[in-house]
């Protein structure tokens, strides 16, 4: 039963590798945009699981970064013709400097004003994208953004643009997957359990918080990258506080502290949304009572609660004494 | 930050003191250690000993007063320094890793001091000789059974074993310990009496004790604490024979 309860991870995330690698030829257009946005959405999500899951830091301000990204390749490709290498390569630097100020600034609290603090650096960005008008055209946004440019193979196509998401998502995972297993992931989770033991354990625990909030915003941008060339089109409504709100919800419902949390509560939403909004406009209403209904019934996501089935299943054959 | 010659002093505070608002917690506390001394601070509920603990770790600043750590002023220096300098403190209320395993919160303990802990690029079960060293502790702590369990899960007795395993395995030179004993049974703080008496005599340690019993049993010296203040400093059968001290101590303490 204890290799059950260690497999039953492992096969699930065999059988989603599966399904994301061979499905995609065989669905709609339609079921086809949702799987690449839901990818490009569990980047977001496990980059913020850095924080919120491993820290323990709650932020409000993650669609910061995928406008930051977003943006940069928006401003790129269509004013300078800029190729995929170029604008992923900004996009990244340009939403880790932006976190490497904000870290700055938001690191000084924790709780409850560190996601005030969050949500007011993420309006600020927001604000930016309207403000700016002759960076980011304001509320028009940035139209006619071109499918990726210099790769190897043409991605022009719907389904090819998929496969170089589904790439890049698996570049995210690795990535990211590396840091929290590293020496310095378990030191993020140290923190997140007692940052007074970590202090004098002998760690300078605010590096440790920067540099997670700098891979966590660079992580943003990358996925803020493609989300920018997968939409065509880059408005202020990348950084407004509801993606924010979406991203974190995500990270919460999937369950928060695993890899997998996050990607299963992209998914969840993304179907989600597009689910509702056929019958309701009241999509943030949903996501509020979706939010609740997660922090009553499985404050650990829906992971967490697979986690207690499989337990609870584990144990149960035990449960009648053995006869001999 | 290379050693100083082992002959200086380990601990030397001076005159130091700590106001909450208008509560002065520590109220010009002198005190010099020498290398491998081991000390007690005895005192009332509320004398101000975990406070001094904290100014000397570092987790609060002194409102006056001078630190002195292995002959470097440390009085600003922040925590995380004072530990890299051979310092390392336990908790009066346990405060561990309580979510990950006794492993874990080894390996966090042994990698603390190490250039390591700023690897992320492979997994930490490629680091084999951390794993050894934090196996290493445990096992000094006779937790070696437990090491895969989650430490919210192990007994009080062991999470206070645990406590030490942490404060040890950076390998201090100056070891504070907040009631090690707070909480366990006679037969379980005659475990832990044996733990500390085994440790390498060159480690200072400077030990906060409600039990008069244990305190003698480790230490050599005692230094009483009243109200923030030092009211008694000597050597233990003198201090113990203090009527001051009979009446403060013996009045206030435990059983
Ligand atoms: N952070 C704080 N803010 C305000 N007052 C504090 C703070 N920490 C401690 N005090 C006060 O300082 C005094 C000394 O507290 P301290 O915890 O150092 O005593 P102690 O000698 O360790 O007592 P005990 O034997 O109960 O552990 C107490 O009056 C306490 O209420
Ligand atoms: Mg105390």
């Amino acid at each position: 039963m204890e290799t059950f309860i260690r497999r039953a991870p492992r096969a699930a995330a065999l059988v989603a590798a599966v399904l994301l690698l061979a499905l995609p030829p065989f669905v709609s257009s339609f079921m086809l945009s949702l799987m690449t946005q839901a990818l490009v959405w569990a980047m977001l999500a496990m980059s913020l699981d850095l924080l919120l899951g491993y820290i323990g830091l709650a932020s409000l301000g993650h669609a910061a970064y995928l406008a930051l990204g977003a943006y940069s390749v928006g401003i790129l490709t269509t004013r300078h013709g800029a190729d995929f290498w170029t604008s992923l390569a900004v996009g990244i630097a340009v939403a880790a400097l932006g976190a490497a100020v904000f870290g700055l600034v938001a690191l000084r609290a924790t709780g409850v004003y560190f996601l005030m603090i969050t949500l007011a650096l993420g309006m600020t960005v927001w604000g930016l994208a309207n403000r700016w008008v002759s960076l980011t055209s304001g509320d028009n946004g940035i139209a006619g953004v071109p499918r990726p440019r210099g790769l190897p193979w043409d991605v022009s196509g719907a389904l090819p643009f998929y496969y170089l998401v589904l790439v890049a998502f698996a570049v995210a995972f690795v990535v990211l997957w590396t840091v929290v297993h590293s020496p310095f992931g378990k030191t993020l989770v140290g923190i997140r359990e007692s940052e007074s033991r970590m202090r004098t354990l002998g760690y300078h625990v605010w590096l440790h918080k920067y540099i997670a909030f700098v891979i966590a915003g660079a992580a943003g941008g990358f996925a803020g990258v493609f989300w920018g060339y997968y939409n065509g089109f880059v408005s202020p409504a990348d950084a407004e506080l509801a993606t924010s709100v979406e991203i974190l919800l995500m990270v919460a419902l999937g369950g928060r502290g695993t890899l997998f949390g996050p990607v299963l509560g992209a998914f969840v939403i993304v179907l989600l949304r597009n689910v509702v909004s056929i019958y309701t406009h009241r999509w943030l209403l949903i996501l509020g009572a979706v939010y609740i209904g997660t922090i009553v019934y499985a404050p650990e996501g829906i992971i967490g609660m697979a986690r207690d089935w499989l337990k609870a299943r584990a144990r149960a054959p035990l449960r009648p004494a053995p006869s001999p | 930050m290379s050693g100083p010659p082992t002959n200086t002093i380990a601990l030397e505070l001076t005159n130091i003191g700590k106001a909450f608002g208008g509560l002065l917690a520590v109220d010009g506390v002198s005190l010099a250690m020498r290398p491998g001394e081991r000390r007690a601070i005895l005192g009332p509920n509320g004398a101000g000993k975990t406070t001094l603990f904290s100014l000397i770790s570092g987790e609060q600043p002194v409102t006056s007063g001078r630190i002195h750590l292995f002959g470097h002023d440390v009085t600003r220096t922040s925590a995380h320094r004072r530990a890299a300098l051979g310092l390392a403190r336990t908790y009066q209320i346990t405060n561990l890793f309580p979510r990950l395993t006794a492993l874990d919160n080894c390996l966090l303990a042994v990698q603390a001091l190490s250039r390591t802990k700023f690897h992320l690029h492979r997994p930490l079960t490629g680091y084999a000789g951390h794993f050894v060293r934090a196996r290493a502790v445990l096992d000094s702590v006779g937790l070696a059974v437990k090491e895969g369990e989650q430490v919210r899960n192990l007994s009080h007795g062991e999470q206070r074993q645990l406590e030490i395993a942490l404060a040890l395995a950076g390998s201090p030179r100056l070891l504070l310990l907040d009631e090690p004993t707070a909480g366990l049974s006679p037969a379980e703080s005659q475990l832990m009496v044996g733990l500390l008496q085994r440790l390498d005599p060159a480690i200072s340690i400077l030990i906060i004790e409600h039990d008069m019993d244990v305190a003698f049993e480790v230490t050599d010296r005692i230094t009483v604490l009243h109200y923030g203040r030092v009211v008694a400093d000597g050597l233990a059968a003198d201090v113990k024979t203090n009527p001051l001290v009979q009446e403060i101590y013996l009045g206030a303490a435990e059983p």
